[in-house]
């Protein structure tokens, strides 16, 4: 049978389906607002975003095995949590392997938890398009909390972050990874930093070393835990230091101005003179400069 | 142009991951985006996955030789629940007198060993026309076609 299927209904009907809680009308506009649709972006922002979490930090850290024990104690205190697991898209084929989905086996299917994985596609800033309406939605069907996995901990991620409430960063007891974090300036965004793999020799070690590197600088008071997603150990802490998370005002100049120019970059980016821009410049007919100043005066 | 959705999954116990994981790969070098389950997914979380992330298209593997069973199961459950619309296929180690049944409960596809990745391409085009031409490719309309 046909049914009703939710490719054929209305931005306005699959909003309301959605916000009363069919989870195929909420994965359906998802849809619709990642392919650009305006109507259903629209339909989306006016509603105030509930809080967002961004965890990140370099693959297989166990950022997706932690996002699962997150959400799974989100939902079994009776919230509704929707996650976002962002991977990156070939710039080439335009395809993605999109694998998070692998190590969430408790929260795959809670009634509580809607998981949805996102391909940056081709996005030309650091996020993938549309983010900010992608976390209305899941707002308006009702999740009480959105979390976002990120993978790296380049320029990249700090474009991601800069969209969510509070930034998770996490990092394994061998890697020092961290460093790079620092250089690209993630680890001032950061509101909990956590070693996770607690449960291998070194973690207690890499968590000493990422304190004394923060004791120096803005972000001392900056809570580093160490936890494992594989034994559950330090998850009920670093749960209750992620709802008590205070907004800092030097992190939220820094994430305005990111959220403020990727906005800038999506608007201009999405216009059809972008595309005319570009092949001006590939036939040698405008400079740069030149080019820039036909996007903006569209 | 968007691409295309596709969850790949290993129902049941099977904990042969190879094949799926190559199949996922060829499937993103095609400009796909695939969604890799991992092992050990019950009939019910594949359903969850696939109406979640919205999928159009749902490949299944296995080489334990549950197919059989958890097949139809999966196309059943997708069917149940209005999902009639995605395309299952699959591969494994499905002996060919086995594949009329599959097909029957609404498999559209099997590809065994060896088979070159351009294959599942060619299959891909050729759903997306029966898409375009308004043919029943989905899991829910019999009308008796498969690849072969
Ligand atoms: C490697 C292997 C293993 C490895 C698996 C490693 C891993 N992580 O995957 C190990 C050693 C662990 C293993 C264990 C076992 N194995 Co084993 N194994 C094999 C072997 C030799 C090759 C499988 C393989 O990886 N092929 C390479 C990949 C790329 O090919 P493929 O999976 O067939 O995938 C291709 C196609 O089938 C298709 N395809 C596959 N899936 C999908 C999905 C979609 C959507 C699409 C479009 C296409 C598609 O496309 C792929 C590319 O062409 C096969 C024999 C064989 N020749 O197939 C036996 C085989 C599968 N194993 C077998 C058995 C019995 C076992 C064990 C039970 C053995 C035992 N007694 O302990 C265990 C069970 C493990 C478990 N938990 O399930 C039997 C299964 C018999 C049956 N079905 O009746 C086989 C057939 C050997 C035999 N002839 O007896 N095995
Ligand atoms: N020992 C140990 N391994 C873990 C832990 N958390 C995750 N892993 C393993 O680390 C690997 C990568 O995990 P994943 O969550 O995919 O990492 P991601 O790339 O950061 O999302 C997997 O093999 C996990 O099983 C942990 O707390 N302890
Ligand atoms: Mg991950």
């Amino acid at each position: 049978m046909v049914g009703i299927g939710a490719e054929f209904m209305a931005e306005s009907e699959l909003v309301s389906q959605a916000s009363q809680g069919s989870r195929r009308a909420l994965a359906r506009l998802l849809t619709m607002i990642q392919q650009g649709d305006q109507e259903s972006i629209d339909s989306v922002l006016s509603i105030s975003p509930v809080q967002s979490i961004g965890i990140t930090g370099p693959p297989g850290v166990g950022k997706s095995c932690l996002t699962d024990c997150l959400a799974k104690i989100f939902a079994d205190r009776g919230e509704r949590v929707g996650v976002l697991c962002i991977d990156p898209s070939s710039p080439i084929s335009g395809g993605s392997l999109l694998g998070d989905r692998m190590r969430m086996e408790q929260s795959g299917v809670h009634d509580r938890i809607y998981i949805r994985s996102v391909a940056t596609r081709t996005s030309h800033s650091s996020i993938p398009l549309r983010l900010k309406a992608m976390i209305s939605a899941l707002s308006i069907a009702g999740m009480d909390r959105v979390l976002i996995e990120t993978v790296g901990v380049g320029q990249t991620e700090i474009g991601i972050v800069s969209m969510t409430d509070s930034v998770l960063l996490v990092d394994g007891p061998d890697r020092g990874d961290i460093v790079q974090a620092e250089k690209a300036g993630l680890l001032e965004l950061a509101d909990v930093v956590v070693v996770n793999k607690g449960d291998l020799p070194g973690s207690e070690q890499a968590a000493a070393n990422i304190r004394s590197g923060l004791a120096l600088g803005p972000a001392s008071s900056v809570p580093v835990m160490v936890v494992s997603a594989l034994n559950r150990t330090g998850i009920d802490e670093l749960v209750e230091a992620l709802v008590s998370i205070q907004s800092r005002p030097s992190v939220e100049i820094v994430k305005w101005r990111h959220r403020l120019s990727s906005a800038i970059m999506d608007e201009l980016v999405s216009r059809s003179s972008f595309e005319s821009a570009v092949k001006d410049l590939v036939e040698g007919r405008v400079s740069i400069e030149q080019a820039i100043q036909n996007i903006i005066q569209q | 142009m968007d691409p295309l959705r596709i969850v790949v999954a290993k129902p049941g116990l099977d904990g042969h991951d190879r094949g799926a994981k190559v199949v996922a790969r060829a499937l993103r070098d095609a400009g796909h985006e695939v969604i890799y389950t991992g092992l050990r997914r019950t009939p019910e979380e594949i359903i969850r996955i696939v109406e979640d992330e919205d999928a159009s298209i749902l490949g299944l593997s296995s080489l334990s030789g549950a197919h059989g069973f958890l097949f139809p199961r999966v196309c059943e459950l997708l069917k149940e629940n209005g999902l009639d619309d995605v395309v299952v296929f699959g591969g494994g180690i499905i002996p060919q007198a086995d594949r009329p049944a599959l097909f029957d409960s609404g498999v559209r596809a099997i590809f065994g060993p060896g088979t070159p990745t351009e294959e599942f391409t060619l299959f891909l085009n050729e759903v997306k026309s029966r898409r375009m031409s308004n043919k029943p490719v989905g899991v829910g309309f019999s009308d008796g076609w498969h690849w072969s």
